[in-house]
């Protein structure tokens, strides 16, 4: 087992979601998984599937090859991405005559598709590779008083066939890395729902009122906070929640954590350093106890 | 939005005309990556019933489209902009009793209609920063400046120029470079 791999960052984080990016750093560097940055890097191709799936194939073969040069299996905190090069490495390791076809693209610029790496999700690295035990025992200061929910989100459950972690119907992984800090984690309606993210582009009153239900079905069991795993979710909700209580005219005020931020505070880090600030729904609800800052006010 | 479901609600109504049949569309989907298993699909309805923008949009409903491509309507699902909601959650292809990979199907529709120029905005701008960065967003100066005093590493550098010779001869890259050189 090596604990060494490529991260993967994608573009929605870099674009919108530093704190995604900063907690997951802080939380793996004390898990000592060892972090090697892409020398170079381009979109993994999802954006791009809708109108050309042939694009998609290309710039997700392309990352693959500079990884497999590398010599380092990928490790990516989108989920998006994640499926994105896990589907194209299983097409392409499979598929002969697409891969001669792929390659004789990549050919240009002297790269070539072997398939000789793996991709991962943070998710699953920290169930398969770190491991729920050792977790628990990074846990120095367990949540136990707070109750919260936890989403998904789709690509990194489905499609089934290319995905191959977790059960898409009744994930487990994010609750037990959500019970491993000490909170606990409520069952709800629709937890495997979409958030609608991709949508919003072509119809946000559509994409939004997806994200409307869930959040009621999230405020029907008095959950805390909403955890989420991928960049998409975590603005669908974050950066929308205000914004959906004003059009449907509903009050929700539940913050949207980065699961890493919720461990991040199980591990003793402030909300500081896990980039709470960056955070659109004010989470002093959950941060307050945890702030020495807050603590020392009068 | 109202616009898009009442155009389409609108072009469902219209009566269909024998001439809109193409009989091949069928056999031609079959040929493409995705689309293999169409013809199993007998409309159990259960990608619809399970389709989450299907819950809270008039007009699309991936079985229909399904059964239209069937029929031969091609023209109809070609031009369909609700199309375009499809939010990709594979709920779909993971329920189809069938395993015609619904979502896969509709991403086929998509790239045909996209080969015919039918191409919604947000797509254009992501295409068009690939090409000028290689991410499919901007990222603003301002946010690669403040990386550093969040202690985040630099950002790898997108290559564009690789990505042009890589895309060279991909039907859908030659038209954004021909929309780059119009401007
Ligand atoms: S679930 Fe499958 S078989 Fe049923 S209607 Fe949809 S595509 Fe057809
Ligand atoms: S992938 Fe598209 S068609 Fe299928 S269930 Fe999701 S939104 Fe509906």
């Amino acid at each position: 087992m090596t604990n060494k791999y490529l991260i993967f960052l994608g573009c929605a984080i870099p674009y919108r979601v530093a704190s995604f990016e900063i907690s997951s750093r802080k939380i793996l560097s004390k898990l000592g998984v060892e972090l090697v940055e892409m020398p170079e890097f381009n979109c993994c191709g999802l954006p791009f599937d809708p109108v050309s799936h042939e694009t998609m194939l290309i710039l997700a073969a392309k990352n693959l090859a500079m990884a497999e040069q590398q010599g380092l299996n990928i490790l990516t905190l989108c989920p998006g991405c994640a499926g994105t090069l896990k589907k194209v490495n299983k097409i392409l390791k499979e598929d002969k005559k697409q891969r001669e076809q792929i390659n004789s693209h990549l050919k240009r610029v002297s790269l070539e598709f072997k398939g000789t790496v793996e991709v991962k999700h943070l998710l699953q690295l920290l169930r398969e590779d770190v491991g729920i035990d050792k977790i628990k025992e990074s846990v120095t200061r367990p949540l136990t008083e707070l109750k919260v929910a936890e989403h998904n989100g789709c690509h990194i459950l489905r499609p089934k066939k290319y995905i191959g972690f977790d059960d898409p119907e009744d994930p487990q992984t994010l609750k037990m890395l959500i019970e491993a800090t000490g909170a606990t984690c409520l069952d709800y309606i629709g937890e495997t729902e979409c958030c609608g993210a991709p949508s919003v582009g072509v119809s946000d009153k559509v994409a939004l009122q997806l994200a409307r239900e869930k959040l009621n079905h999230v405020k029907m069991v008095d959950a805390q906070a909403l955890i989420t795993i991928c960049p998409f979710c975590h603005i669908m909700y974050d950066t929308n929640e205000l914004r959906i209580e004003k059009t449907f005219n509903e009050v929700y005020g539940i913050p949207i954590l980065h699961y890493p931020q919720l461990l991040g505070l199980a591990m003793g880090m402030t909300p500081e350093e896990l980039a709470f600030g960056e955070l659109r729904v004010n989470p002093q609800k959950i941060t307050k106890q945890f702030d020495i800052k807050e603590q020392n006010k009068p | 939005m109202t616009e898009v479901t009442t155009k389409s609600a609108q072009q469902g109504k219209e009566p269909i005309r024998a001439s809109e049949f193409d009989p091949k569309f069928k056999y031609e989907l079959q040929k493409i990556h995705g689309a293999e298993n169409i013809l199993r699909c007998f409309q159990c309805g259960t990608c619809t019933s399970d389709c989450p923008i299907a819950r809270f949009s008039d007009t699309y409903r991936p079985r229909t489209l399904i059964h239209m491509a069937q029929l031969g309507l091609k023209d109809r699902v070609l031009n369909s902009d609700t199309l375009w909601l499809c939010a990709a959650c594979f709920t779909c292809t993971d329920r189809c009793p069938q395993d015609v990979e619904v979502a896969a199907v509709i991403r086929v529709f998509r790239n045909l209609a996209a080969e015919k120029g039918c191409i919604p905005q947000v797509f254009k701008d992501q295409a068009q920063s690939l090409i000028e960065t290689g991410y499919a967003y901007m990222i603003p100066e301002l946010r690669i400046k403040k990386r550093v005093s969040q202690g985040l590493p630099p950002l790898p550098k997108g290559n564009p120029e690789t990505i042009r010779k890589v895309l060279r001869g991909v039907k859908f890259f030659d038209r954004i470079q021909q929309w780059g050189d119009q401007k």
